[in-house]
């Protein structure tokens, strides 16, 4: 098969050529945070940082960290660089407390993302006359408009489908004839096994490719789908905080996602002591937007475990590999796309003046995660009429899914009920085999 | 006049009512009337007892979610049509009946019957008007 790449320039560059462009925007960004955000400023000051003591990209290691309490702490545009008047964009996603995680991006920031998005569409075989189905949901979430962009950037032709409405997409599938699919992997295997269902050959549809990102899925999900929709499945990564999806993604060797480095410059520490580990070691993966304008973090700790690996690639692009993402160095759960901290279900609890005493458990069925918030019963919950505690577990329902963006099965279970070991609660029970 | 009842929540699992009705033994407190009422996921145990605080403390202290509401208890003679014409009057006076459930009573010839009616003072007082007898908790208890 002919190696194709959007941007070969920068996708095969020398390592020589990517220092110099990391280094260069490294030290424009430290800049820019030092003279046009108050919070980096400080963050500088208080190790006696200038921004002349940043010379390469060497010296990123001397920066501060950022973490998710700080956009939470300065929300929801403190961190911003850019006067309003140069955004053109904001996205969010869900917060742990409730507030959300705001991003926003100047056009610049826009097309860096899109570049990155379009640089997966043709690594997963992409070309402009191909039909790009995108079933990540269009919103706040940048799961959907990134892709799209992505797509337009690139010159192909975006289907907008949204996420949901599972008949309309299997009839855009088989009547558009959608090139290659972009959602959620538990979406695909949905789909996989609608059309199934709905007695459509797969091998008699043109989808060829999907590159299906914003949760964690197995190499064994990764077959599934590769069978039931008769493609090749790609994987692709990002988070809000630093763009959207199209911060790395897999080319034909499926074996790691090459990373966009020359505009988010990745490091894997440890996060306990926060030192630099070097490749293969498996740690907690930090990026610093180099070129990015509106939010220019500077080592953001995505809280995501993984490894580095800069070996060559047979696909002849040199930017940096990061292995399959094995976990979280946090709490957050991932449920069907969504980032869910445990700490928003007890602050919706505890806002509807119930004890904080509750178990989140999540399973995959029929391969779409569910999550099921078991909550103690209380005297103050029970009535005589079984329609007003069903009233109580719809309350509750409704008010998780407005502050979590994803729906909950309530169950109500017994006072005293669920297990505590040495007096701290067992939280989450994920039972998904990913 | 209103009875005082114990509804006790259940979860759906084996053995659990056995549970729940043996701490009530335990305590010495003798079930005269109940009624469950049920979900896939939970059920909703009413209960009518000799010594409503008693059985209360009991189940509390066993980790047992418990919640008190007044209903209205009537004797009916075993007479056709009679329930009916409880049901009606109540109908008749705006009394939404939530759910009843009747039981056998020392009385000869009568049944007694639990009714959860939105307001008691009303059902009670159209039921007096219509010659339907209301008892308390001393006569069932």
């Amino acid at each position: 098969m002919e190696k194709v790449y959007f941007n070969p320039d920068v996708e095969l560059a020398s390592r020589d050529y990517l220092r110099a462009v990391q280094s260069a925007r490294l030290i424009k960004m430290v800049e820019n945070c030092y003279n046009n955000v108050p919070f980096y400023k400080k963050k500088f000051d208080d190790i006696g940082l200038l921004p002349g003591d940043i010379k390469s990209i060497d010296d990123i290691t001397k920066l501060p960290f950022t973490i998710k309490q700080d956009l939470r702490d300065n929300y929801p545009f403190g961190l911003f660089a850019v006067p309003n008047e140069k955004l053109v964009r904001i996205h969010a996603s869900s917060g742990t407390t409730g507030k959300q995680t705001v991003v926003g991006y100047t056009q610049h920031d826009v097309d860096v993302w899109a570049e990155g998005a379009a640089r997966a569409i043709v690594a997963a075989g992409g070309t402009k006359g191909d039909k790009i189905h995108v079933s990540y949901g269009y919103g706040l979430f940048t799961g959907g408009l990134g892709l799209h962009y992505g797509a337009e950037k690139l010159g192909a032709t975006a289907i907008p489908a949204s996420s949901g409405n599972t008949h309309r997409q299997m009839q855009i599938l088989q009547d558009f004839g959608s090139d290659i699919l972009c959602c959620t992997p538990s979406y695909a295997m949905f789909i996989g096994e609608s059309l199934k269902a709905a007695g459509v050959d797969s091998s008699k549809i043109p989808l060829r490719a999907g590159i299906f990102g914003a949760e964690a899925w197995s190499e064994n999900m990764r077959r599934e789908i590769e069978k039931s929709l008769n493609i090749k499945a790609y994987d692709i990564y990002g988070l809000s905080e630093i763009a959207g999806p199209g911060v790395a993604y897999e080319c034909c060797e499926q074996s790691g996602m090459h990373i966009c480095e020359d505009y988010f410059y990745p490091e894997v520490v440890d996060p306990d002591t926060l030192e630099p580990l070097p490749d293969g070691k498996y740690g907690e993966l930090v990026f610093t937007c180099i070129g990015k304008e509106a939010l220019p973090l500077v080592r953001y700790r995505t809280r995501d475990i993984t490894a580095l690996s800069h070996e060559k690639c047979a696909c002849g692009r040199t930017l940096v590999k990061m292995l399959k993402p094995k976990g979280r160095s946090d709490d957050m759960l991932i449920i069907r796309g969504v980032n869910v901290f445990p700490s928003q279900v007890e602050h919706v609890i505890l806002s509807l003046g119930m004890e904080p005493n509750y178990q989140i458990v999540v399973d995959r069925v029929n391969n779409l995660d569910v999550m099921t918030v078991k909550i103690e019963m209380s005297d103050a919950l029970l009535s005589d009429s079984v329609r007003k505690v069903e009233d109580q577990e719809n309350r509750i329902k409704a008010a998780m899914q407005t502050t979590l963006g994803v729906s909950a099965k309530i169950k109500l279970v017994e006072p005293r009920s669920l297990p505590r070991s040495e007096g701290k609660a067992v939280r989450v029970i994920d039972n998904r085999e990913i | 006049m209103a009875i005082r009842q114990i509804s006790v929540f259940v979860e759906n699992k084996p053995g659990r009512l056995a549970e729940i009705t043996g701490f009530l033994a335990e305590g010495g407190v003798s079930i005269r009337a109940f009624s469950i009422a049920d979900t896939t996921d939970f059920g909703i145990l009413r209960l009518i007892v000799s010594d409503t605080q008693k059985a209360a403390e009991v189940l509390k202290a066993a980790g047992v979610a418990v919640s008190i509401t007044e209903v209205v208890g009537i004797s009916i003679p075993d007479v056709t049509g009679t329930f009916a014409k409880v049901v009606k009057v109540l109908a008749d006076a705006g009394e939404n009946v939530e759910y009843a459930y009747a039981f056998l009573t020392p009385e000869a010839g009568h049944a007694y019957v639990i009714v959860r009616v939105d307001d008691n003072a009303v059902a009670t007082a159209v039921l007096k008007e219509n010659g339907i007898t209301v008892i308390d908790e001393a006569s069932i208890l």
